[in-house]
Protein backbone atom coordinates (compact mmCIF):
# COMPACT_ATOMS: atom_id res chain seq x y z
CA UNK A 1 0.00 0.00 0.00
CA UNK A 2 2.78 2.44 0.87
CA UNK A 3 5.82 3.22 -1.19
CA UNK A 4 9.09 3.64 0.66
CA UNK A 5 7.96 4.16 4.22
CA UNK A 6 10.55 6.03 6.31
CA UNK A 7 8.49 7.09 9.29
CA UNK A 8 8.78 4.04 11.53
CA UNK A 9 9.33 6.26 14.56
CA UNK A 10 5.82 7.63 14.36
CA UNK A 11 4.10 4.34 13.54
CA UNK A 12 5.38 0.89 12.77
CA UNK A 13 3.63 -2.06 11.19
CA UNK A 14 2.83 -4.91 13.54
CA UNK A 15 5.10 -7.89 12.97
CA UNK A 16 2.98 -10.65 11.35
CA UNK A 17 4.35 -13.12 13.91
CA UNK A 18 3.14 -10.84 16.69
CA UNK A 19 -0.26 -10.59 15.14
CA UNK A 20 -0.50 -14.31 14.73
CA UNK A 21 0.54 -14.82 18.34
CA UNK A 22 -1.86 -12.24 19.78
CA UNK A 23 -4.85 -12.78 17.52
CA UNK A 24 -6.39 -15.40 19.79
CA UNK A 25 -6.74 -12.80 22.57
CA UNK A 26 -9.10 -10.77 20.41
CA UNK A 27 -11.42 -13.54 19.40
CA UNK A 28 -11.02 -16.64 21.54
CA UNK A 29 -9.09 -16.07 24.75
CA UNK A 30 -10.66 -12.74 25.52
CA UNK A 31 -11.16 -13.08 29.26
CA UNK A 32 -10.71 -10.35 31.83
CA UNK A 33 -7.44 -10.97 33.72
CA UNK A 34 -9.15 -9.94 36.96
CA UNK A 35 -11.92 -12.56 36.69
CA UNK A 36 -11.61 -15.72 38.78
CA UNK A 37 -13.13 -18.18 36.33
CA UNK A 38 -11.06 -20.23 33.93
CA UNK A 39 -11.28 -17.65 31.13
CA UNK A 40 -10.03 -14.98 33.49
CA UNK A 41 -7.21 -17.17 34.74
CA UNK A 42 -6.09 -17.92 31.19
CA UNK A 43 -6.10 -14.21 30.43
CA UNK A 44 -4.12 -13.54 33.60
CA UNK A 45 -1.54 -16.12 32.56
CA UNK A 46 -1.21 -14.50 29.13
CA UNK A 47 -0.84 -11.08 30.71
CA UNK A 48 1.85 -12.28 33.10
CA UNK A 49 3.71 -13.99 30.29
CA UNK A 50 3.75 -10.69 28.42
CA UNK A 51 5.02 -8.94 31.55
CA UNK A 52 7.91 -11.38 31.83
CA UNK A 53 8.88 -10.90 28.20
CA UNK A 54 8.90 -7.12 28.54
CA UNK A 55 10.91 -7.34 31.77
CA UNK A 56 13.48 -9.52 30.04
CA UNK A 57 13.92 -7.11 27.15
CA UNK A 58 15.08 -4.35 29.51
CA UNK A 59 16.99 -6.53 31.99
CA UNK A 60 14.56 -5.84 34.81
CA UNK A 61 14.77 -7.58 38.20
CA UNK A 62 11.50 -9.39 37.52
CA UNK A 63 8.09 -9.14 35.90
CA UNK A 64 6.60 -7.40 38.94
CA UNK A 65 8.58 -4.27 38.01
CA UNK A 66 6.49 -3.77 34.86
CA UNK A 67 3.35 -1.63 35.01
CA UNK A 68 1.36 -1.89 31.80
CA UNK A 69 -0.31 1.18 30.35
CA UNK A 70 -1.92 1.93 27.01
CA UNK A 71 1.17 3.63 25.63
CA UNK A 72 4.29 5.66 26.28
CA UNK A 73 2.44 8.92 26.91
CA UNK A 74 0.55 7.29 29.78
CA UNK A 75 3.71 5.69 31.16
CA UNK A 76 5.52 9.04 31.06
CA UNK A 77 2.64 10.78 32.80
CA UNK A 78 2.56 8.09 35.47
CA UNK A 79 6.32 8.36 36.00
CA UNK A 80 6.43 12.14 36.24
CA UNK A 81 3.27 12.76 38.24
CA UNK A 82 3.51 9.57 40.24
CA UNK A 83 7.06 10.21 41.45
CA UNK A 84 6.69 13.96 41.92
CA UNK A 85 3.49 13.73 43.92
CA UNK A 86 4.77 10.83 46.02
CA UNK A 87 7.89 12.81 46.98
CA UNK A 88 6.44 16.30 47.15
CA UNK A 89 7.22 16.50 50.87
CA UNK A 90 10.95 16.04 50.21
CA UNK A 91 11.28 18.75 47.61
CA UNK A 92 9.65 20.47 44.69
CA UNK A 93 12.36 20.48 42.06
CA UNK A 94 11.89 18.71 38.75
CA UNK A 95 14.66 18.39 36.18
CA UNK A 96 14.33 17.33 32.58
CA UNK A 97 16.52 17.57 29.53
CA UNK A 98 15.42 20.29 27.15
CA UNK A 99 14.75 17.72 24.41
CA UNK A 100 12.39 15.43 26.31
CA UNK A 101 9.25 14.26 24.56
CA UNK A 102 6.21 16.45 25.15
CA UNK A 103 4.59 13.64 27.13
CA UNK A 104 7.38 14.19 29.67
CA UNK A 105 7.61 17.97 29.41
CA UNK A 106 3.90 18.70 29.49
CA UNK A 107 3.15 16.84 32.75
CA UNK A 108 6.17 18.63 34.24
CA UNK A 109 4.84 21.98 33.07
CA UNK A 110 1.48 21.12 34.53
CA UNK A 111 3.10 20.25 37.86
CA UNK A 112 4.88 23.59 37.71
CA UNK A 113 1.49 25.31 37.71
CA UNK A 114 0.75 23.38 40.89
CA UNK A 115 3.80 24.76 42.69
CA UNK A 116 6.65 22.53 41.54
CA UNK A 117 9.82 24.06 40.22
CA UNK A 118 10.96 22.98 36.74
CA UNK A 119 14.42 23.38 35.22
CA UNK A 120 15.57 22.13 31.85
CA UNK A 121 19.08 20.80 31.33
CA UNK A 122 20.65 22.12 28.12
CA UNK A 123 22.02 19.91 25.36
CA UNK A 124 24.88 20.60 22.97
CA UNK A 125 24.57 21.11 19.23
CA UNK A 126 24.46 17.35 18.66
CA UNK A 127 21.70 16.94 21.23
CA UNK A 128 23.83 15.38 23.99
CA UNK A 129 22.79 16.43 27.47
CA UNK A 130 25.30 18.74 29.18
CA UNK A 131 26.52 16.59 32.09
CA UNK A 132 28.32 19.44 33.86
CA UNK A 133 25.18 21.55 33.72
CA UNK A 134 23.11 18.62 34.97
CA UNK A 135 25.46 18.09 37.90
CA UNK A 136 25.25 21.75 38.81
CA UNK A 137 21.46 21.71 38.67
CA UNK A 138 20.94 18.67 40.91
CA UNK A 139 20.15 19.40 44.53
CA UNK A 140 18.66 17.38 47.35
CA UNK A 141 15.27 18.92 46.59
CA UNK A 142 15.40 17.47 43.05
CA UNK A 143 12.82 14.74 43.48
CA UNK A 144 12.77 13.76 39.82
CA UNK A 145 15.22 13.90 36.93
CA UNK A 146 14.08 12.78 33.51
CA UNK A 147 16.51 12.20 30.65
CA UNK A 148 15.50 10.24 27.58
CA UNK A 149 17.54 7.30 26.30
CA UNK A 150 17.46 8.46 22.70
CA UNK A 151 15.67 11.23 20.87
CA UNK A 152 13.13 10.44 18.19
CA UNK A 153 13.64 13.64 16.19
CA UNK A 154 17.43 13.78 15.97
CA UNK A 155 18.35 10.20 16.88
CA UNK A 156 20.93 11.18 19.50
CA UNK A 157 21.63 8.58 22.20
CA UNK A 158 22.28 10.00 25.67
CA UNK A 159 25.08 8.92 28.00
CA UNK A 160 22.53 7.40 30.37
CA UNK A 161 25.05 5.69 32.67
CA UNK A 162 26.88 8.96 33.30
CA UNK A 163 23.56 10.68 33.89
CA UNK A 164 22.57 7.92 36.29
CA UNK A 165 25.85 8.16 38.18
CA UNK A 166 25.35 11.87 38.71
CA UNK A 167 21.72 11.49 39.81
CA UNK A 168 22.36 8.48 42.05
CA UNK A 169 25.50 10.10 43.40
CA UNK A 170 23.18 12.54 45.09
CA UNK A 171 20.72 9.86 46.13
CA UNK A 172 18.05 11.01 43.67
CA UNK A 173 15.64 9.29 41.25
CA UNK A 174 16.08 8.98 37.49
CA UNK A 175 13.30 8.46 34.96
CA UNK A 176 14.32 7.49 31.45
CA UNK A 177 11.98 7.67 28.48
CA UNK A 178 13.33 4.84 26.34
CA UNK A 179 10.46 4.77 23.85
CA UNK A 180 12.70 5.48 20.86
CA UNK A 181 15.57 3.28 22.10
CA UNK A 182 14.02 0.03 23.28
CA UNK A 183 14.28 -2.73 20.72
CA UNK A 184 16.80 -0.69 18.73
CA UNK A 185 19.78 -0.57 21.09
CA UNK A 186 20.49 -2.58 24.24
CA UNK A 187 18.73 -1.10 27.27
CA UNK A 188 19.43 -2.64 30.67
CA UNK A 189 17.75 -0.94 33.58
CA UNK A 190 20.04 -2.55 36.16
CA UNK A 191 23.35 -1.96 34.43
CA UNK A 192 22.26 1.50 33.29
CA UNK A 193 21.05 2.44 36.77
CA UNK A 194 17.47 3.43 35.94
CA UNK A 195 14.67 3.87 38.50
CA UNK A 196 11.76 4.40 36.12
CA UNK A 197 11.75 3.59 32.44
CA UNK A 198 9.13 4.13 29.74
CA UNK A 199 8.76 1.95 26.68
CA UNK A 200 6.07 1.28 24.11
CA UNK A 201 4.83 -1.65 22.10
CA UNK A 202 4.51 -0.19 18.62
CA UNK A 203 8.18 0.83 18.55
CA UNK A 204 8.94 -2.90 18.82
CA UNK A 205 6.48 -3.82 16.03
CA UNK A 206 3.84 -4.67 18.59
CA UNK A 207 0.26 -3.35 18.45
CA UNK A 208 -0.45 0.27 19.28
CA UNK A 209 -2.25 0.97 22.54
CA UNK A 210 0.27 -0.77 24.77
CA UNK A 211 3.16 0.61 26.78
CA UNK A 212 4.87 0.07 30.07
CA UNK A 213 6.54 1.80 32.95
CA UNK A 214 9.33 -0.08 34.65
CA UNK A 215 9.43 0.74 38.36
CA UNK A 216 12.57 -0.36 40.16
CA UNK A 217 11.89 -2.45 43.27
CA UNK A 218 11.76 -0.14 46.27
CA UNK A 219 10.96 2.99 44.26
CA UNK A 220 7.56 4.27 45.31
CA UNK A 221 5.24 6.17 43.05
CA UNK A 222 1.66 7.24 43.46
CA UNK A 223 -1.19 6.37 41.11
CA UNK A 224 -2.48 9.20 38.96
CA UNK A 225 -5.72 7.62 37.85
CA UNK A 226 -8.10 5.65 39.95
CA UNK A 227 -10.42 2.75 39.38
CA UNK A 228 -10.29 -0.99 39.86
CA UNK A 229 -6.71 -1.04 41.06
CA UNK A 230 -5.18 -3.05 38.23
CA UNK A 231 -1.42 -3.05 37.70
CA UNK A 232 -0.58 -2.97 41.41
CA UNK A 233 -2.98 -0.09 41.79
CA UNK A 234 -0.77 2.07 39.57
CA UNK A 235 -2.76 1.91 36.35
CA UNK A 236 -6.43 1.10 36.78
CA UNK A 237 -8.54 -0.17 33.93
CA UNK A 238 -9.14 -3.56 32.36
CA UNK A 239 -5.99 -4.57 30.55
CA UNK A 240 -5.93 -4.53 26.74
CA UNK A 241 -5.02 -8.18 26.52
CA UNK A 242 -4.56 -8.36 22.76
CA UNK A 243 -2.23 -5.36 22.65
CA UNK A 244 -0.30 -6.37 25.76
CA UNK A 245 0.15 -9.99 24.70
CA UNK A 246 1.39 -8.67 21.35
CA UNK A 247 3.66 -6.23 23.18
CA UNK A 248 5.18 -9.13 25.09
CA UNK A 249 5.76 -11.20 21.98
CA UNK A 250 7.23 -8.18 20.19
CA UNK A 251 9.61 -7.66 23.12
CA UNK A 252 10.70 -11.29 22.97
CA UNK A 253 11.39 -11.04 19.23
CA UNK A 254 13.19 -7.71 19.65
CA UNK A 255 15.52 -9.21 22.21
CA UNK A 256 16.37 -12.06 19.86
CA UNK A 257 16.77 -10.05 16.68
CA UNK A 258 17.90 -6.59 17.78
CA UNK A 259 21.64 -7.01 17.35
CA UNK A 260 21.45 -8.21 13.77
CA UNK A 261 18.68 -5.82 12.76
CA UNK A 262 20.50 -2.83 14.25
CA UNK A 263 23.59 -3.63 12.27
CA UNK A 264 21.56 -3.94 9.09
CA UNK A 265 19.72 -0.67 9.68
CA UNK A 266 22.89 1.20 10.64
CA UNK A 267 24.41 0.34 7.27
CA UNK A 268 21.36 1.64 5.39
CA UNK A 269 21.28 4.74 7.60
CA UNK A 270 24.94 5.49 6.92
CA UNK A 271 24.37 5.11 3.20
CA UNK A 272 21.45 7.52 3.29
CA UNK A 273 23.34 10.06 5.38
CA UNK A 274 26.31 9.92 3.04
CA UNK A 275 24.19 10.41 -0.08
CA UNK A 276 21.85 13.06 1.25
CA UNK A 277 24.67 15.14 2.67
CA UNK A 278 25.95 15.55 -0.89
CA UNK A 279 23.02 17.90 -1.50
CA UNK A 280 23.97 21.60 -1.27
CA UNK A 281 23.28 23.22 2.06
CA UNK A 282 22.04 20.04 3.69
CA UNK A 283 23.05 19.23 7.23
CA UNK A 284 22.72 16.21 9.48
CA UNK A 285 20.85 16.98 12.70
CA UNK A 286 21.78 15.14 15.88
CA UNK A 287 24.93 13.26 16.72
CA UNK A 288 26.96 11.87 13.79
CA UNK A 289 27.94 8.69 15.68
CA UNK A 290 25.94 8.28 18.88
CA UNK A 291 22.63 7.91 17.10
CA UNK A 292 19.87 5.32 16.74
CA UNK A 293 20.58 2.64 14.14
CA UNK A 294 17.70 3.48 11.82
CA UNK A 295 17.68 7.23 12.27
CA UNK A 296 18.69 9.78 9.64
CA UNK A 297 17.64 13.39 10.20
CA UNK A 298 18.55 16.47 8.24
CA UNK A 299 17.82 20.08 7.61
CA UNK A 300 17.94 21.95 4.34
CA UNK A 301 18.41 25.66 3.96
CA UNK A 302 15.87 27.87 2.13
CA UNK A 303 13.06 25.31 2.03
CA UNK A 304 10.41 24.19 4.48
CA UNK A 305 9.91 20.71 5.90
CA UNK A 306 6.22 20.21 5.29
CA UNK A 307 6.76 20.97 1.60
CA UNK A 308 9.54 18.39 1.56
CA UNK A 309 7.26 15.82 3.20
CA UNK A 310 4.38 16.50 0.79
CA UNK A 311 6.56 16.46 -2.31
CA UNK A 312 8.28 13.22 -1.36
CA UNK A 313 4.89 11.67 -0.69
CA UNK A 314 3.00 12.93 -3.74
CA UNK A 315 5.78 12.74 -6.29
CA UNK A 316 7.89 9.79 -5.13
CA UNK A 317 5.63 7.85 -2.76
CA UNK A 318 8.20 8.18 0.03
CA UNK A 319 6.93 8.89 3.55
CA UNK A 320 9.05 10.94 5.94
CA UNK A 321 8.53 13.22 8.93
CA UNK A 322 9.47 16.82 9.79
CA UNK A 323 9.96 19.00 12.85
CA UNK A 324 8.84 22.07 10.96
CA UNK A 325 6.35 24.32 12.68
CA UNK A 326 4.08 24.27 9.69
CA UNK A 327 3.26 20.63 10.15
CA UNK A 328 2.51 20.89 13.86
CA UNK A 329 -0.75 21.77 15.52
CA UNK A 330 0.77 24.65 17.42
CA UNK A 331 2.73 26.16 14.52
CA UNK A 332 5.77 26.18 16.78
CA UNK A 333 8.93 24.58 15.44
CA UNK A 334 10.15 21.50 17.27
CA UNK A 335 11.53 22.35 20.72
CA UNK A 336 14.22 19.73 20.08
CA UNK A 337 15.58 21.55 17.04
CA UNK A 338 15.56 24.86 18.92
CA UNK A 339 17.30 23.23 21.91
CA UNK A 340 20.20 22.07 19.73
CA UNK A 341 20.69 25.70 18.80
CA UNK A 342 18.94 25.98 15.45
CA UNK A 343 17.27 29.25 14.57
CA UNK A 344 13.57 29.12 13.76
CA UNK A 345 14.18 29.50 10.04
CA UNK A 346 16.69 26.63 10.18
CA UNK A 347 14.35 24.39 12.16
CA UNK A 348 11.64 24.87 9.52
CA UNK A 349 13.78 22.99 6.99
CA UNK A 350 13.87 19.71 8.88
CA UNK A 351 13.32 16.23 7.49
CA UNK A 352 13.40 13.06 9.58
CA UNK A 353 13.78 9.57 8.16
CA UNK A 354 13.38 6.57 10.42
CA UNK A 355 14.07 3.15 9.02
CA UNK A 356 12.66 -0.20 9.98
CA UNK A 357 11.87 -3.76 9.18
CA UNK A 358 11.05 -3.26 5.51
CA UNK A 359 13.83 -0.82 4.70
CA UNK A 360 16.54 -2.17 2.44
CA UNK A 361 19.82 -0.96 0.93
CA UNK A 362 18.34 -0.79 -2.58
CA UNK A 363 16.24 2.12 -1.38
CA UNK A 364 19.27 4.32 -0.66
CA UNK A 365 19.91 5.62 -4.19
CA UNK A 366 16.17 5.92 -4.91
CA UNK A 367 15.54 7.96 -1.77
CA UNK A 368 18.65 10.10 -2.18
CA UNK A 369 17.69 10.92 -5.76
CA UNK A 370 14.13 11.77 -4.74
CA UNK A 371 15.30 14.03 -1.92
CA UNK A 372 17.73 15.77 -4.22
CA UNK A 373 14.99 16.46 -6.78
CA UNK A 374 12.59 17.57 -4.07
CA UNK A 375 15.09 20.04 -2.66
CA UNK A 376 15.83 21.36 -6.13
CA UNK A 377 12.14 21.78 -6.95
CA UNK A 378 11.37 23.65 -3.75
CA UNK A 379 14.43 25.86 -3.96
CA UNK A 380 13.37 26.86 -7.46
CA UNK A 381 10.08 28.10 -5.96
CA UNK A 382 11.60 29.57 -2.80
CA UNK A 383 11.76 33.28 -2.10
CA UNK A 384 14.88 32.75 0.02
CA UNK B 1 -6.76 14.26 12.24
CA UNK B 2 -8.83 15.30 9.27
CA UNK B 3 -7.85 18.94 9.52
CA UNK B 4 -4.18 18.13 8.79
CA UNK B 5 -5.02 16.98 5.29
CA UNK B 6 -5.18 19.24 2.25
CA UNK B 7 -7.88 19.34 -0.40
CA UNK B 8 -7.17 17.91 -3.84
CA UNK B 9 -7.09 21.44 -5.19
CA UNK B 10 -4.42 22.51 -2.72
CA UNK B 11 -2.28 19.51 -3.60
CA UNK B 12 -2.81 20.11 -7.29
CA UNK B 13 -1.57 23.71 -7.00
CA UNK B 14 1.24 22.68 -4.67
CA UNK B 15 2.49 20.04 -7.07
CA UNK B 16 1.94 22.15 -10.22
CA UNK B 17 2.26 25.75 -9.11
CA UNK B 18 1.29 28.35 -11.70
CA UNK B 19 3.28 31.52 -12.38
CA UNK B 20 6.44 30.62 -10.48
CA UNK B 21 9.36 32.92 -11.03
CA UNK B 22 10.56 36.48 -11.14
CA UNK B 23 9.64 39.45 -13.35
CA UNK B 24 12.63 41.67 -14.06
CA UNK B 25 11.81 45.35 -13.49
CA UNK B 26 8.28 44.65 -12.22
CA UNK B 27 5.73 47.43 -12.08
CA UNK B 28 4.77 46.30 -8.61
CA UNK B 29 6.44 44.11 -5.99
CA UNK B 30 5.06 42.73 -2.76
CA UNK B 31 6.83 40.68 -0.12
CA UNK B 32 5.14 39.43 3.05
CA UNK B 33 5.75 36.85 5.74
CA UNK B 34 8.82 36.04 7.75
CA UNK B 35 11.24 33.13 7.41
CA UNK B 36 11.22 32.87 11.20
CA UNK B 37 7.54 31.96 10.96
CA UNK B 38 8.23 29.51 8.15
CA UNK B 39 6.78 31.44 5.24
CA UNK B 40 7.94 34.21 2.97
CA UNK B 41 6.09 35.13 -0.20
CA UNK B 42 6.93 37.58 -2.96
CA UNK B 43 4.76 38.63 -5.87
CA UNK B 44 5.83 40.53 -8.99
CA UNK B 45 3.33 42.21 -11.30
CA UNK B 46 3.42 43.78 -14.72
CA UNK B 47 0.56 46.23 -15.37
CA UNK B 48 -0.94 47.12 -18.74
CA UNK B 49 -4.03 49.30 -19.24
CA UNK B 50 -4.72 49.13 -15.51
CA UNK B 51 -4.84 45.35 -15.65
CA UNK B 52 -2.48 42.72 -14.27
CA UNK B 53 -0.82 41.66 -17.49
CA UNK B 54 1.70 39.31 -15.93
CA UNK B 55 2.26 38.01 -12.44
CA UNK B 56 4.90 35.76 -10.86
CA UNK B 57 5.63 34.54 -7.37
CA UNK B 58 8.28 32.88 -5.28
CA UNK B 59 7.49 31.34 -1.92
CA UNK B 60 9.40 29.78 0.93
CA UNK B 61 6.90 27.85 3.00
CA UNK B 62 4.65 24.93 3.58
CA UNK B 63 2.30 23.21 1.14
CA UNK B 64 -0.55 25.61 1.68
CA UNK B 65 1.70 28.69 1.36
CA UNK B 66 2.86 27.50 -2.05
CA UNK B 67 -0.65 26.53 -3.17
CA UNK B 68 -2.06 29.85 -1.99
CA UNK B 69 0.61 31.79 -3.89
CA UNK B 70 -0.13 29.85 -7.03
CA UNK B 71 -3.87 30.30 -6.67
CA UNK B 72 -3.75 34.00 -5.94
CA UNK B 73 -1.60 34.67 -8.99
CA UNK B 74 -4.01 32.70 -11.14
CA UNK B 75 -6.99 34.57 -9.73
CA UNK B 76 -5.36 37.97 -10.21
CA UNK B 77 -4.00 37.52 -13.71
CA UNK B 78 -5.94 39.60 -16.24
CA UNK B 79 -8.01 41.38 -13.60
CA UNK B 80 -8.07 45.16 -13.25
CA UNK B 81 -6.11 46.43 -10.29
CA UNK B 82 -9.31 47.43 -8.49
CA UNK B 83 -10.75 43.97 -9.03
CA UNK B 84 -7.53 42.35 -7.83
CA UNK B 85 -7.55 44.51 -4.71
CA UNK B 86 -10.94 43.01 -3.89
CA UNK B 87 -9.60 39.45 -3.81
CA UNK B 88 -9.86 38.54 -0.15
CA UNK B 89 -8.08 35.97 1.95
CA UNK B 90 -11.33 34.05 2.09
CA UNK B 91 -11.72 34.07 -1.70
CA UNK B 92 -8.33 32.41 -2.05
CA UNK B 93 -9.11 29.78 0.58
CA UNK B 94 -12.52 29.11 -0.99
CA UNK B 95 -11.02 28.69 -4.46
CA UNK B 96 -8.67 26.11 -2.94
CA UNK B 97 -11.68 24.24 -1.55
CA UNK B 98 -10.74 25.21 1.95
CA UNK B 99 -7.62 25.09 4.09
CA UNK B 100 -7.10 23.37 7.44
CA UNK B 101 -7.92 25.85 10.24
CA UNK B 102 -4.32 26.20 11.40
CA UNK B 103 -3.28 27.00 7.85
CA UNK B 104 -5.66 29.89 7.26
CA UNK B 105 -2.89 32.40 7.90
CA UNK B 106 -1.22 31.18 4.70
CA UNK B 107 -4.17 32.34 2.68
CA UNK B 108 -3.81 35.72 4.34
CA UNK B 109 -0.27 35.94 3.07
CA UNK B 110 -1.32 35.32 -0.52
CA UNK B 111 -3.87 38.10 -0.70
CA UNK B 112 -1.58 40.38 1.32
CA UNK B 113 1.36 39.90 -1.02
CA UNK B 114 -0.84 40.66 -4.01
CA UNK B 115 -2.24 43.80 -2.41
CA UNK B 116 1.21 45.00 -1.39
CA UNK B 117 2.41 44.56 -4.98
CA UNK B 118 -0.55 46.55 -6.33
CA UNK B 119 -0.04 49.33 -3.79
CA UNK B 120 3.65 49.39 -4.65
CA UNK B 121 2.61 50.12 -8.22
CA UNK B 122 0.13 52.77 -7.13
CA UNK B 123 2.82 54.48 -5.10
CA UNK B 124 5.12 54.45 -8.14
CA UNK B 125 2.52 56.12 -10.34
CA UNK B 126 1.58 58.56 -7.58
CA UNK B 127 -1.95 57.27 -7.03
CA UNK B 128 -1.40 56.73 -3.31
CA UNK B 129 1.15 57.91 -0.76
CA UNK B 130 3.85 55.52 0.50
CA UNK B 131 2.36 55.50 4.02
CA UNK B 132 -0.92 54.18 2.59
CA UNK B 133 0.85 51.11 1.20
CA UNK B 134 1.46 49.16 4.38
CA UNK B 135 0.93 45.42 4.50
CA UNK B 136 -2.32 44.18 5.93
CA UNK B 137 -2.43 41.92 8.89
CA UNK B 138 1.02 40.58 9.45
CA UNK B 139 2.69 43.48 11.16
CA UNK B 140 3.86 42.94 14.71
CA UNK B 141 1.93 39.74 15.14
CA UNK B 142 3.15 36.40 16.37
CA UNK B 143 3.71 33.65 13.84
CA UNK B 144 0.57 31.95 12.66
CA UNK B 145 -1.98 34.33 14.12
CA UNK B 146 -4.49 36.25 12.06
Amino acid sequence: MYGIYLDYQSASPVDPRVREFADRYLTKEFGNPSALHSCGLAARAALEEARSKVAELIGAEGPETIVFTAGATEANNLAIRGLAQRNAAKGKKLLGSSIEHISVLNPMKDLKKGGFDLSLVPVDGAGVVDLAALEGMLSKETILTSVMYANSEIGTIQPIREVSNLVHGKGLFLHVDATAACGKIPVDVQKDGIDLLTLSSNDLYGPQGAGALYVKPGVRIQPVLFGGGQERGLWSGTENLFALAGFGEAARLAKLEMAEESQRLSAIRDGLIKEIQKIDESYLTGHPKRRLPGHASFRFRRIEGESILLTLDAMFNIQVSTGSACSSRTLEPSHVLLAIGLKHEEAHGSMVMTLGKYSNPDQIPVVAQAVSQTVQRLRAISAL
Amino acid sequence: MAQIGYSKKVMEHFMNPRNVGVIENPDGYGKVGNPVCGDLMEIFIKVKDDRIDDIKFRTFGCGSAIAVSSMVTEMAKGKTLDEAMKITRKDVADELEGLPPQKMHCSNLGADALHVAIKDYWVKIGKIKPEEAKAEGEEGEACGTE
